[in-house]
């Protein structure tokens, strides 16, 4: 195999749409954190963020912002301030991250929204476990902080099948939320709102789903790179027309791909699934190497995470929950296993790469024997590189480079 | 083009090796790989316009784009080289300066999965060569150092700095040297199987292998059956590579 060439990636037109989104979306939340009379509130990825927005609160997600600090490249100098604290470098670096990027007075909103200078001050704190017992610890810092109250979900763990008993549970807690949600908003709960709200998560959630599903096709028009950047909305703006009307562009460009039998990458020869985080800092590099070889990483287990299929308008909150709860990495291997080999066969997957996230045990799903069982019922070959989602100190970009170019060269061969 | 040494192999139209040389691959690799080129090719008796194509492999694999128009990851090469020595299905473990790799090639040479050790130096020949200078003794005394071993002493981390500080406490207790250094060599070994399963028939190969003969008798007494071996384990990569060229260059032979 020769050294991998310049491969043209094409550029998804959409992009200024979505960034001017992105950009009124920061610009809200700013104002709204100045403002007397609008509050704002933290959430985690999936937690009750269609709650939230039905009760007036501008959300900002903490997540999001940390994967910001990523893409970025700050976050490894800021990962150690946490460090110094005792939050380990062994633990969650959106963490890590975030709440070092907090102690040194930085955010990467600064530089790309003039007139930005700090993340919006929350007046309420929410979360959801059912992303990893992290996004918790990381809400209770600030909470201690910034002297914030702190509520949430707290969910149940490797769920293999979503029962109506898991259902209950977690619509009792979203409705015990409620009280104290509305003496901070100011604003009592309006159900046809929360309705609303869930219905646009709905539709969100159909055409993300119509999205990533246009990789289906060969040549795929949209790589799992490109998806870590249009997620964008599905993840902040949930619950928003904005959202809604974001992707039904994005879908029209898309499809009107397909129908020029235009590729994202030139000349696709393998496609590849990607299991686990993104790596954030090296969204570039890493997309550069695959096209490089004609290789298409064409769908993930991550950007598919933020598919919704039981919202349901009629029925908020319950919805609501069961939406929160079939989330896959909140899931039993059992499930999981499943679920990855649905997708391999939807996708047309040739190989599939784990990322052994260093710092994210949760999203790292080789360490439990799951490519070994996937491999031996599917035959489709394999491979984990060593990394991480934030902390550039964890990864060897030359052991990932050999890596992905001899399974690159294997499964050329093996064709 | 290994990170710690570099490997020229000449083949002829046939396959047959009839030239080879290995150096240290030092900070100028263009120069080493030079170096090795005309070494191998003094040694085959032939010269620089005779090659009539190569292919270059390993963590330096573009620093040597003077000669080769291709490359190939070590990953391919070992599988290739190995393949050409032994038919059928096989497991390699190689084990370099850097890293370590466990292959598995299907019945016709086919790969069918790798892996590569994790990011840290355990079970590499850089931890040899660590552990070289903690015992200040030379890295070749310690193959024949290992063997007089009567009993081994056992290190239990698997982190480089870790494995010394276990070193040291071993020369503070007063342990012959030949039982460190064993317990060294095991510890390489056991870094090496607990990344991979292994089917029936193995094969070793890189440097570490080839200047260690004792490492390959531990391991069959490990795993409680023989290893087999290339003629040169060392070379197995850059056999590889020739390999590749060989086979890139069929059309060529065909015309002439």
């Amino acid at each position: 195999m020769t050294e991998e060439k310049k491969i043209a990636r094409r550029k998804i037109q959409a992009t200024v749409r979505m960034n001017e989104l992105m950009s009124d979306y920061f610009y809200d939340l700013n104002e709204a954190a100045k403002s007397s009379n609008r509050k704002v509130a933290w959430c985690t990825s999936v937690g009750p963020a269609e709650l939230l927005r039905a009760l007036g609160f501008a959300v900002h997600f903490p997540e999001n912002h940390a994967a910001m600090l990523g893409a970025t490249r700050t976050s490894t100098d800021l990962i150690p301030e946490a460090n110094a604290i005792g939050y380990s470098p062994d633990i969650c670096s959106y963490l890590t991250a975030d709440i070092g990027a907090y102690l040194k007075g930085f955010t990467p909103l600064a530089k790309a929204y003039p007139g930005i200078e700090s993340v919006p001050r929350p007046d309420v704190l929410v979360y959801n476990t059912n992303q990893c017992r992290d996004v918790q610890d990381w809400f209770a810092w600030y909470s201690k902080e910034l002297d914030v109250p702190i509520i949430g979900v707290t969910s149940p763990k490797n769920v293999n099948e979503v029962t109506g008993a898991h259902i209950d549970d977690v619509a009792r807690q979203i409705e015990a939320l409620i009280p104290t949600l509305e003496e901070i908003s100011g604003n009592k709960l309006d159900m046809e709102r929360l309705k609303e709200v869930v219905s646009l998560s709905r539709d969100c959630t159909e055409l993300w789903k119509k999205v990533l599903e246009t990789a289906t096709v060969s040549p795929a028009p949209l790589t799992f790179f490109d998806a870590t950047i249009h997620m964008g909305p599905a993840v902040v703006l949930r619950g928003t027309r904005e959202a809604v009307e974001y992707y039904k562009l994005l879908l029209a460009e898309l499809e009107q791909r397909i129908a020029e039998g235009v590729g994202a990458v030139d000349g696709e020869s393998v496609r590849i699934y990607w299991e686990g985080m993104p790596v954030w800092g090296r969204l570039r590099q890493h997309s550069e190497l695959f096209s490089g070889f004609h290789a298409t990483v064409i769908a993930s287990t991550y950007c598919s995470s933020w598919i919704f299929p039981a919202f349901d308008g009629d029925d908020p909150i319950r919805s609501m929950a069961k939406a929160y709860l079939e989330l896959f990495i909140v899931r039993s291997d059992d499930y999981k296993g499943g679920y990855i080999m649905e997708m391999l066969k939807k996708f047309n997957i040739d190989g599939i790469i784990y990322h052994d996230a260093k710092t994210c045990p949760y999203n790292s799903n080789n360490r439990y024997g799951l490519p070994q069982r996937i491999e031996a019922e599917t035959g489709i070959p394999s491979l984990v590189i060593s990394g991480d989602l934030n902390d550039l100190r964890c990864i060897s970009d030359e052991q990932t480079k050999t890596n992905i170019e001899a399974f690159i060269e294997q499964l050329e061969e093996g064709k | 083009m290994g990170a710690s040494r570099t490997k020229v192999v000449v083949i002829d139209p046939r396959g047959v090796l009839i030239g080879y040389a290995v150096k240290k691959s030092g900070t100028d690799f263009t120069a080493t790989a030079a170096a090795c080129l005309d070494a191998s090719l003094e040694m085959a008796g032939v010269n620089r316009k005779d090659i009539v194509r190569a292919v270059s492999t390993g963590y330096g694999r573009a620093n040597v784009a003077f000669v080769t128009e291709a490359t190939k990851t070590e990953i391919g090469c070992l599988a290739k080289g190995c393949h050409h020595y032994f038919k059928g299905a096989i497991t390699i473990i190689d084990i370099g300066g850097q890293d370590n790799k466990i292959i598995k090639l299907g019945a016709a040479g086919n790969r069918s999965s790798f892996k590569m050790n994790r990011k840290c130096a355990a079970g590499t020949g850089a931890f040899l060569e660590e552990m070289s200078q903690r015992l200040d003794i030379p890295l070749e005394e310690m193959n024949d150092l290992a063997r007089k071993s009567e009993n081994m002493i056992k290190l239990g981390s698997y982190c480089t700095v870790f494995s010394a500080t276990e070193v040291l406490e071993s020369i503070r207790n007063g342990k012959p040297v030949s039982d460190i250094v064993k317990g060294i060599f095991y510890s390489v070994i056991k870094r090496v199987l607990e990344m991979d399963s292994l089917t029936d028939r193995v094969v070793m190969t890189g440097g570490v292998v080839a200047n260690n003969p004792y490492i390959v008798q531990m391991t069959e007494e490990m795993i409680g059956r023989r290893v087999l071996l290339p003629e040169l384990p060392q070379l197995a990569g850059a056999v590889g590579a020739a390999l590749y060229a060989l086979e890139g260059n069929e059309s060529v032979e065909e015309e002439s």
